[in-house]
């Protein structure tokens, strides 16, 4: 079950860039492109850890800042020769603010 | 009617032949099927995708426009399983496709050593790109892994591995590594340069078993010996892959026997690439398969011409490791060497002799007379004349002097430059008369050097020998994959189309990508920054983590935070300002750099404007040791302390530091002043340095003390401080606005010459325009990132805490 819940403006995202959301399960990172598509993405690449927030924003992509290594941020995806697939979240912008379907923190309240 | 022509394999071979055939207007209705779910790709270049230097898509050859422009029914993913003879129909399980002429080019299949075990998941071979990744995600730093078999296929295995951190152990059943290609003293060169690596080599070891319970724990040896591993990886050699022939009843020997024409024993079906046997031979290199693509393609076209096997020479591609191999080098009556070794330089040459030819060259260390050799090899020339000199090359052969280009210019017009797709020499000058002076343009006129990439190097020096002046090596290659366009290009048509912004560039110049990549959109940023200071915009989001979060970040996502120290001079109380800074945020090292500074490492992103709010409280502004752009000035303490003193050195750092700051440059600028030739700033190794002498000072460029070292050279000497910072300051932009990105200032001075950069800025009115335009930028740039960014510490901060909704 979906149970979207507000985190922030839409404008405190800056477009072709991420910002984080602390949860118990780790930081997810959430994404803004040029054409205002939001993505939510845990905040760790699976190569060595580093912040996918703090990478560069291209198309729907995002390089991760540590060693290059590009998601997409429609599935989590590595491209290219890279394999490893980073978990993403149901996110959307309703009225300038930023909905994210906080689900995952219910099933584990549940478990 | 079009004839039918179903091909089994897109492999390395199928693919030349079907681009042959294309390109010779063949009509064909081709059905191309591939067990892999992919289509043909560069297989040879799987190792520098290991390794890290290229990435699949790099290494694609025929993409998916290729095909549908060729008509191809491509059925990647969909291994034949059936050819039926009788009716003229191969199967694969989505069912059946009838053939007129059918193409067998399934390669081959890895060989499993059959030991306990070798089933266990973490056992991989080395064939594909699914082995490649499985080794790429099993790499990381401290993990283990053995690889078994040191030849050609395992050492590139393990050398990409290694390059990625992990803890690689190659176990070899024979005495010396690669001993087919390489006799024993290159092969321990070989080992010695690839333990130096920190690649462990166990010779002579027989595996007995591969240990695990879920998964491979480790490898036991005959000798008892245990190496934990969580990766294998088996190249212990290539089996033709010849189950479909064996199934159809085709005659199948060791591979698939074909003959002249590529003809298997049924007229209708053709066979290539290493799943054949052609005259009792089998094939491991793709130098004779594209020989055999050639081949077929006539034969499937209606020409008659006939399949010769060409001698094979071998090279490692792993990127430092420089050895070759050709022809025959075993040791037998009647044969005699020529060695020369350089211990010093790790250098090991040795040629086999039989009468007066030459047979075989074996060379460690410095191959570059390989192809020399090689050619004299294969034209089984008279070698009496030259026997004296031979081992020193075709720069001595004939007592001409030695000269770096000479080996290559010595080469006859036949000699073979690329070994993959046999181009000789003749060939690739002929493409060159014909108009191609890139080095993209020379391979796709002529594929030298398309293929494994090793002879990059030589076609570049026939190109330099051909063009003269007129031709840079590594000019040519396109900024990234979002464009063809060189970095140089971009830049110019920056300026002359006058593009100022970066969707612009990207509209204008017809970038392929939507957004541009993690690559190009930094380098724009600069580009566009450097050109048109006040019109531009910085854009936050195209810059790297460092620059946009005006820190280093480490590995473990903090950052580090440096305060800038004017000519490396501090004082109490700013010390005290420093040390309360790393007390309060509870920073974990405090270190001093080489450049003179305080790094306080270890710093929370949250932390950030606070940290630097205190900072800027005491007095202190950025230091940019993130940035590229200017990083430090050095000193020496000169006339104020230093009894040799000449000059006042520190003084004179403090000015120019506070001139450049703020300045983004293509890629990092340090710079040091000494107060006398003693040098003590270290200003000689550094992007700009000054030395000071009695008359006034010496401003030397272009060092480094990097990946490369090197001394800096001598720009010009003037005698008033006034004069150092004007050319220092023009110097500087004359570099802004004209190299490339990422290239430190000695690549530049090594592309555009140091000449021509003395003319510019040694011309009065050049100097004071390219002053002027420096000083226009600065009043734009040179502005304190902390305390901008300081007054806005929400947008540090995560935007949002789900940690305490949870909790409730
Ligand atoms: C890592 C690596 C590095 C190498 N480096 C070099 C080098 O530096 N120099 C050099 O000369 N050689 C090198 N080689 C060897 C070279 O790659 C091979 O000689 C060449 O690829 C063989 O070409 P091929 O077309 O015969 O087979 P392949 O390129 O292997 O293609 C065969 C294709 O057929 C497919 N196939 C198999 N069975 C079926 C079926 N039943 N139905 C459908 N499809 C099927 C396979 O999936 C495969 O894609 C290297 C090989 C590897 C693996
Ligand atoms: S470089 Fe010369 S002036 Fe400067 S500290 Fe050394 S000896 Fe003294």
């Amino acid at each position: 079950m979906t149970q979207f819940i507000d985190i922030a403006a839409l404008d405190d995202i800056p477009p072709q860039g991420a910002r984080v959301v602390k949860t118990p399960v780790g930081c997810i990172a959430v994404f803004r492109t040029a054409d205002d598509q939001l993505f939510a993405l845990d905040d760790r690449c699976p190569h060595k850890g580093g912040p996918l927030s703090e990478g560069i924003v291209h198309g729907t992509s995002v390089t991760c800042p540590l060693h290059a290594w590009v998601f997409d941020l429609n599935t989590g995806q590595a491209q290219g020769a890279d394999d490893g697939q980073v978990r993403t979240y149901a996110v959307r912008s309703e009225a300038g603010r930023v909905l994210l379907d906080a689900a995952f923190l219910a099933r584990r309240s549940a478990a | 009617m079009k004839q039918k022509l179903v091909v089994i394999g897109a492999g390395m071979a199928s693919g030349r032949m079907l681009e042959t055939i294309f390109d010779a207007g063949g009509n064909f209705d081709v059905t191309l099927f591939n067990a892999e779910p992919r289509g043909n790709y560069n297989r040879l270049m799987l190792s520098p995708v290991l390794s890290g230097e290229k990435t699949y898509a790099q290494i694609v050859t025929h993409d998916a426009d290729w095909y549908a422009a060729h008509g191809v029914d491509c059925r990647f993913g969909e291994p034949v399983v059936k050819i039926d003879r009788e009716n003229r129909v191969v199967y694969s399980n989505a069912g059946g496709v009838p053939y007129d002429a059918l193409v067998i080019a399934t390669g081959s299949a890895p060989f499993i050593v059959p030991v306990p075990g070798k089933d266990l998941p973490g056992v991989v071979a080395y064939r594909d790109l699914e082995d490649t990744n499985a080794m790429i995600s099993a790499s990381a730093p401290g993990a283990k892994a053995v690889v078994i078999g040191g030849g050609l296929l395992g050492l590139e295995a393990a050398a990409g591995m290694a390059a990625r951190g992990a803890e690689v152990t190659v176990i070899h059943l024979m005495g010396h590594l690669m001993e087919r290609q390489l006799d024993p003293a290159a092969g321990y060169l070989l080992q010695k340069d690839l333990e130096s690596r920190g690649i462990r080599i166990h010779c002579k070891g027989a595996t007995k078993a591969i240990l695990g319970t879920d998964r491979v724990e480790a490898v036991l040896l005959e000798d008892g010996t245990v190496y934990p591993a969580d990766l294998v990886c088996m190249a212990v050699g290539i089996r033709p892959e010849v189950r479909l022939a064996n199934d159809a009843h085709l005659e199948v020997g060791r591979g698939i026997t074909v003959n002249d024409q590529m003809r298997t024993s049924d007229p209708a079906i053709f066979a290539l690439g290493e799943c054949v046997e052609h005259d009792k031979q089998l094939f491991g290199l793709v130098a004779p398969l594209y020989d055999q693509a050639k081949v077929l393609a006539a034969t499937l076209l209606g020409q008659d011409v006939a399949f010769r096997p060409v001698q094979t020479a071998t090279k490692l591609k792993v990127t430092g490791v420089d050895l070759f191999s050709a022809a025959d080098f075993a040791e037998a009556p009647g044969r005699e060497d020529i060695v020369f070794r350089d211990p010093g330089r790790g250098v090991y040459k040795r040629l086999i002799l039989e009468g007066d030819r030459l047979l075989g060259a074996v060379m460690y260390g410095d191959t570059a007379d390989g192809s020399w050799f090689f050619d004299l090899i294969k034209q089984g020339k008279d070698i009496t004349d030259l026997r004296d000199t031979l081992i020193f090359g075709p720069a001595f052969a004939g007592g001409a002097s030695a000269n770096p280009l000479a080996a290559v210019a010595a080469l006859p017009p036949e000699a073979e430059i690329c070994g993959c797709n046999g181009v000789c020499k003749g060939k690739i000058l002929t493409a060159i008369e014909g108009g191609a002076n890139t080095l993209d343009m020379v391979r796709s006129a002529t594929k030298a050097s398309a293929s494994c990439g090793t002879c990059t190097g030589l076609v570049e020096q026939v190109m330099a020998l051909t063009l003269g002046d007129g031709f840079t090596a590594n000019a040519n290659p396109p900024m990234c994959k979002c464009t063809d366009h060189t970095h140089e290009d971009v830049r110019r048509l920056i300026k002359s189309m006058g593009l100022k912004s970066i969707p612009a560039v990207m509209q204008e110049l017809g970038w392929k990508t939507v957004g541009g990549c993690a690559s190009c959109r930094p380098a724009l940023n600069y580009y566009l920054i450097a050109d048109w200071p006040t019109e531009y915009a910085d854009d936050r989001q195209s810059r790297f983590v460092n620059e946009r979060n005006h820190g280093n970040i480490q590995k473990d996502g903090t950052y580090s935070v440096v305060p800038r120290m004017w000519g490396g001079v501090t004082t109490p109380a700013e010390l005290r300002a420093i040390a309360d800074a790393a007390d309060r945020y509870a920073v974990p090292m405090v270190k001093v750099t080489g450049g003179q500074r305080i790094d306080l490492l270890g710093v929370k992103k949250e932390d950030l404007p606070a940290i630097w709010s205190d900072l800027n409280a005491a007095g202190m502004v950025s230091g940019h040791a993130y940035a590229k752009g200017l990083r430090t000035v050095k000193t020496c303490v000169g006339t104020e302390f230093c009894r040799f003193g000449t000059q006042d050195s520190t003084g004179l750092g403090i000015k120019l530091e506070k001139l450049l700051w703020g300045s983004w440059t293509p890629a990092k600028v340090k710079l040091g002043v000494s107060g006398c030739p003693r040098n003590c700033a270290e200003a000689t190794c550094k992007d700009i340095g000054v030395v000071c002498v009695d008359s006034g000072y010496e401003i030397s460029v272009a060092g480094a003390a990097g990946m490369d070292v090197r001394e800096t050279e001598f720009l010009c000497k003037v005698t008033t401080e006034a004069e150092v910072m004007e050319v220092i300051a023009a110097f500087t932009q004359l570099y802004r606005e004209n190299a490339r990105y990422l290239h430190r200032i000695y690549k530049w001075v090594a592309k555009v010459g140091l000449d021509w950069c003395r003319t510019q800025v040694e011309d009065e009115v050049i100097r004071r325009a390219l002053y002027d335009r420096f000083m226009l930028s600065q009043s734009v740039y040179q502005i304190d990132p902390w305390a901008e960014h300081a007054a806005k510490p929400a947008d540090w901060a995560p935007v949002a805490d789900l940690t305490i909704r949870a909790a409730e």
